[in-house]
């Protein structure tokens, strides 16, 4: 099967600093990859980048078949329109959850199917509602995001991504800024959207949500992949040196000790 | 006091053409403060310089300066306006000067992710600006925002300098007929406070509707 994304020699300056340097990954349609490595090591800017939030200074980025043209600078129609594409195709979701607070929650959700997608209201409603119920949210439906907990946010926040129907879905970190016992719900999602066949690229800090959920780990450090593979083997027998040191100073702050200590976190796991 | 009641309608109509030249001037001051704000945040120096340098000129200088500047003054290269518009268009770039410091000042208090995320989901620029980021805006400056238009209604008082017979000109013609200073323009004081008053309240309610639908 052809990748859902590949992405060629990717690289990203900040003038004369180069963060990103020459970055190559395929995906394929319904992988589940996990994006690991130290804070400053590119992975999340690397994610920024392939729906171009952040724009690369060289590479190739080739989605669903179709290489995008993004330096094409100016106020190109055609550039605009292909940016919006690419975004409406691939949904992200941000640590800080960004729901927009003046737009009650089945506001935030029915936007951009509407304004994007030209869906019809009551269509866009109809489905939002559905989302809604599947992850048990249907009474907050009038409610503002403000009187939800983050964990609800964060929910809401990645069917608002769903309604737009997007082939692949980026995550940033989506659970770091929850407290502990709302983790669970959110990486519970994630994963029962990994076993509906979802293409998953997803930056986190969670090691067991990475080796349970993801194929593959892709290990980044100082702005190149220092490691990947399946995820079982890249998280329990890394190759590389520095991968084990970054594992090893990770593991005891997120292991089994904590899971067992978070039934929410293993139910979630299991989901 | 007879007087002061006699007198009532012919208030009544300069109070109108106060209210009307506050209104005019209030919405174009937005225009021109929104304007201004995107401006000196564009990316675009082009854009940028002319922004900062209307900021800078008016609110630099006196409003009353530049009313004289723009009815007396432009004439003198052939441009002659009626006192009306001459004294709305120049309180609404008076005003619009303080109106874009207030709209930088909302745009810088929305978080970055909030420009993001709909960006992320496919929104066009404007659409984004529209329907997402604008509105917080307005609801961030309400206060700042509501006290820029009050000053900017008491300022309409400056017209009466260029023959506007708004509120404070038709005081002082009336005035000058019955040599009642003191009741004329206490009068004038009480109608400037009814509206200025109803202006705070119509904001008061704002709030706290806002407050209710977040």
């Amino acid at each position: 099967m052809p990748p859902l994304l590949e992405v060629r020699n990717l690289r990203k300056s900040y003038g004369s600093l180069e963060v990103l340097h020459g970055i190559s990954v395929a995906i394929a349609p319904g992988e589940v990859v996990a994006v690991i490595g130290a804070s400053g090591s590119g992975k999340s800017t690397f994610l920024r980048c392939l729906n171009l939030l952040e724009r690369p200074t060289s590479g190739e980025l080739i989605f669903d078949g179709k290489p995008v043209a993004y330096d094409d600078e100016g106020w190109g129609w055609r550039r605009d329109r292909q940016l919006r594409w690419l975004r409406s195709e691939v949904g992200m979701v941000f640590q800080s959850f960004n729901l927009w607070p003046h737009r009650t929650v089945i506001e935030n959700i029915i936007e951009a199917p509407m304004a994007v997608k030209k869906v019809p209201r009551h269509e866009a409603v109809d489905q939002a509602e559905d989302l809604l119920r599947r992850i048990g949210l249907v009474d907050k439906r009038d409610a503002y995001p403000s009187r939800l907990s983050g964990g609800q946010q964060q929910r809401v926040a990645i069917i608002r991504s769903l309604a737009m129907k997007p082939k692949l879905m980026l995550f940033d970190e989506v659970t770091s800024a929850l407290d502990p016992q709302l983790v669970g719900e959110v990486l519970s999602l994630m994963a029962s959207l990994a076993a509906d066949g979802m293409t998953m690229l997803a930056v986190t800090h969670e090691i067991s949500f990475a080796r349970s959920v993801s194929n593959r780990t892709i290990f980044f450090d100082g702005g190149v992949i220092a490691e990947e593979g399946p995820s079982q083997i890249v998280l329990n027998q890394p190759r590389q040196a520095r991968t084990q040191q970054f594992l090893s100073r990770t593991l005891p702050a997120i292991g089994p000790a904590v899971t067992r200590a978070e039934p929410g976190l293993a139910h979630g796991l299991r989901a | 006091m007879q007087s002061v009641f006699a007198s009532l309608p012919g208030f009544l109509h300069a109070t109108w053409l106060t209210i009307e030249i506050a209104v005019l001037v209030i919405l174009l001051s937005w225009v021109f403060g929104l304007v201004a704000a995107l401006g000196k945040r564009s990316r675009f120096v082009l854009l940028r310089a002319p922004s900062d340098f209307y900021i800078w000129f008016v609110r630099g200088t006196p409003a009353m300066i530049q009313i004289f500047a723009v009815y007396f003054g432009l004439p003198q290269f052939g441009i002659s306006m009626s006192p009306f518009l001459a004294g709305v268009i120049t309180l609404s770039l008076n005003s619009g000067a303080y109106v874009a410091e207030i709209i930088r000042g909302g745009l810088m208090a929305i978080p970055q992710g909030q420009y993001e995320s709909p960006i992320a989901l496919g929104l066009s620029h404007a659409q984004s600006f529209r329907r997402i980021i604008l509105p917080q805006v307005a609801r961030i400056i309400l206060p700042a925002i509501t006290n820029e238009a009050v000053a900017t209604l008491k300022n309409t008082s400056l017209l009466s300098v260029i023959t506007v017979v708004e509120l404070t000109f038709h005081a002082q013609i009336v005035i000058a007929k019955t040599f009642q200073p003191f009741q004329f323009y206490i009068l004038a004081a009480l109608i400037y406070l009814l509206l200025t008053t109803l202006l705070t309240h119509a904001s008061a309610v704002l709030e706290a509707r806002n407050a209710a639908r977040s």
